[in-house]
């Protein structure tokens, strides 16, 4: 690759073409190089100051969960407070640890209730026998996933809000109303019920990928062998999608301390903190809103070390599964 | 008796195990039965969504706020939120904010993944490394919010383009289409005097048609939808996008008088119509696009998958 591109590169430099003399680049002065490439660099420079700016220097900002942060310094002059922002944490504050009890209580929920949703739906969608009908169907299956959560929890407030569809009905049919929404026992079923409304239909799409992956011949042998269509299910789809479902529960579980937090921030006021705050809620509640920015910035910095180790133990573990680990989640 | 017919069976269609297994007729009803049930769940909402919109008012008030089915057609409403106050105004500001942010985005990106497709060049290794590396660890809330604080951005539209203009991944998939490119077409344009630029603008740039569509809808969608940073750095509710009002007068549920629709009459409609209208205005240019959307989302994510 390097190779030839040093062609294309030594061939763009002279204007006859081959007749230049091949130099190594190694050879080239630095100063020759930069001249060489500096439309390229001048072409990813906005690119770079924006990462630079936006995300190299944050991340020299979580110093600041080791000071003590005052609003009207200069940024990097607030007092040196060494480990004090992370007290939090080492001395199990209640609602620090009631934030990470939700956070791991939802991720649990979520991988047993919404993980294996898509894998059913994308059974049944390969099932169908005509193209049409599928089409029709994954598109608007689809459509949820492109709406933000603002109007995702507007349309739910309306099916099972106080004054909703359902609400309406009940009481029409001369019952009281239920209160879906602030209700904090039920808060994670809603949110787990949101998650499917929202993400099941677009989730099938790489479980439908691998399912016209599967070996029609398999079918075939299985069916020969006296397999029932359950048996053929569970010999030889299941097994064809072994891959795909053992990697994205892995790489799941590294995302564990992540849980919608649009979605969550956008309705805590109705179930109150208790119930719903997770560990990002507690470093928005408590850093921008509380003031308390070195404890947040402490919070939000071993989730971010916490999660890059789980991550990075998904991607071995996917590894030892014979997986090729290191997929990329979309948007 | 199946092996003998797969023979006959065109190329195309052998890997296909069905119709010669096709499965018991009450299944495939039981399964088309579910399958329409779950689109109607999907679908229901918009529908009550669009007829509460419309419904004239007599009928929504009679309702209680929410109808499955409007008795009449009542535009009211949406002449109500486009009457000049809060909603037209955070409309316009969403307009704007996805349009140049998608440019912006756009072009930044394809430059960098440009840049990135040289193997060879000057310091690209070192670029290469920054743009992967932040993929790994994202800086947090807390330090993000002091970054923009500290350039000056709060209350500024800038607020809500800049910290999220460049995303890495969409740099290294659009990286690796240009390194798809077949080098003859790029070294045919240096021979006839190209430089780096020109190639880009001619020859990279007019192949990758379908990736930067793809890129720039992701693009489009993640500014239309954002909500969160407009929450944190915007504090001037006259700069407020539509998702800050949306959360503000239907989520909150907080009273739109006349004064904040801008309009001097008396009788507003329901809030409930308002409400919907506000809803289906956030909506409709998701479903305008959502065509293009399904399409090449659909490609996007899979090729994300096997290249990303």
């Amino acid at each position: 690759m390097t190779k030839l591109d040093d062609r294309v590169r030594r061939t763009a430099g002279t204007t006859g073409g081959t007749a230049s003399p091949p130099r190594a680049p190694g050879r080239r002065s630095t100063w020759e190089r930069i001249r060489r490439d500096r439309v390229l660099l001048l072409m990813g420079l906005p690119g770079v100051a924006l990462l630079l700016g936006f995300h190299y220097l944050p991340l020299l900002g979580n110093l600041i969960a080791f000071q003590e942060y005052l609003p009207f310094v200069p940024l990097g002059r607030s007092p040196w407070v060494g480990f004090e922002n992370f007290a939090v944490i080492a001395n199990g504050d209640p609602e620090f640890l009631g934030a990470l009890r939700n956070t791991l209580v939802i991720t649990l929920v979520q991988v047993v209730f919404v993980f294996p949703a898509p894998i059913v739906l994308a059974i049944m969608l390969n099932s169908l026998l005509s193209e049409r009908i599928k089409q029709v169907v994954q598109s608007v299956l689809y459509l949820p996933h492109f709406l933000s959560w603002v109007i995702v929890v507007a349309v739910f407030q309306q099916i099972l809000g106080g004054s909703g569809l359902v609400n309406n009905a009940i009481r029409a049919a001369g019952g009281d109303a239920i209160d879906f929404l602030g209700n904090p026992n039920g808060f994670i079923a809603l949110l787990t019920g949101q998650v499917i409304w929202k993400d099941t239909g677009w989730a099938t799409i790489l479980f439908l990928a691998v399912l016209s992956q599967i070996d029609s011949s398999l079918y075939e042998a299985a069916r020969m062998d006296g397999a029932s269509r359950w048996r053929q299910l569970w010999h030889v789809t299941l097994p064809g999608m072994r891959g795909i479902i053992i990697l994205l529960l892995i790489l799941r579980l590294g995302d564990s301390l992540t849980v919608g937090f649009e979605q969550i921030l956008l309705q805590q006021a109705a179930v109150g903190r208790s119930a719903s705050e997770v560990l990002d809620t507690y470093v928005y509640n408590n850093g921008v809103l509380g003031g308390q920015w070195g404890v947040a910035a402490a919070v939000g910095l071993v989730k971010g070390v916490v999660g890059v180790l789980l991550v990075l133990g998904a991607n071995k573990l996917a590894h030892v599964f014979g997986e090729a680990g290191v997929y990329q989640k979309e948007s | 008796m199946s092996a003998t017919r797969s023979v006959t069976v065109p190329a195309g269609k052998a890997r296909k195990h069905r119709p010669l297994d096709a499965p018991p007729l009450p299944s495939r009803m039981l399964t088309g039965f579910v399958l329409l049930v779950i689109c109607l769940v999907v679908l229901l909402p918009f529908l009550g969504i669009v007829s509460t919109s419309i419904a004239p008012s007599s009928q929504v008030n009679g309702a209680g706020g929410f109808v499955l089915w409007p008795e009449g057609l009542d535009l009211s409403a949406y002449e109500s939120i486009f009457a000049g106050g809060v909603v037209t105004r955070a409309l316009l500001v969403s307009v704007g904010i996805t349009v140049v942010g998608t440019l912006i985005s756009l072009f930044v990106t394809a430059m960098l993944a440009y840049a990135l497709s040289r193997p060879g060049s000057y310091g690209h290794g070192v670029v290469l490394s920054l743009v992967l590396v932040s993929l790994l660890f994202a800086p947090g809330l807390i330090p993000n919010y002091l970054v923009v604080k500290q350039f000056g951005l709060l209350d500024s539209y800038w607020a809500l383009i800049l910290p999220t203009a460049l995303s890495a991944f969409n740099v290294i998939v659009m990286r690796s289409f240009f390194m798809a490119i077949p080098r003859e077409l790029i070294e045919s344009a240096r021979i006839d005097g190209a430089g780096d630029f020109g190639v880009f603008l001619r020859i990279v740039l007019p192949l990758s048609k379908a990736v930067l569509a793809v890129i720039g809808l992701f693009y489009a969608v993640g500014y239309w939808n954002a909500f969160f940073n407009a929450l944190l750095y915007i504090n001037d509710t006259a700069k407020w996008p539509l998702q800050l009002v949306l959360r503000t007068y239907v989520i909150n549920n907080a009273q739109l008088g006349g004064a904040d629709l801008g309009t001097s009459s008396d009788a507003l409609p329901p809030q409930a119509s308002i409400q919907m209208a506000i809803l289906v205005v956030s909506i409709v240019p998701i479903l305008v696009l959502y065509p293009f959307l399904q399409r090449h989302f659909a490609k996007g994510v899979l090729t994300g998958a096997v290249k990303g």
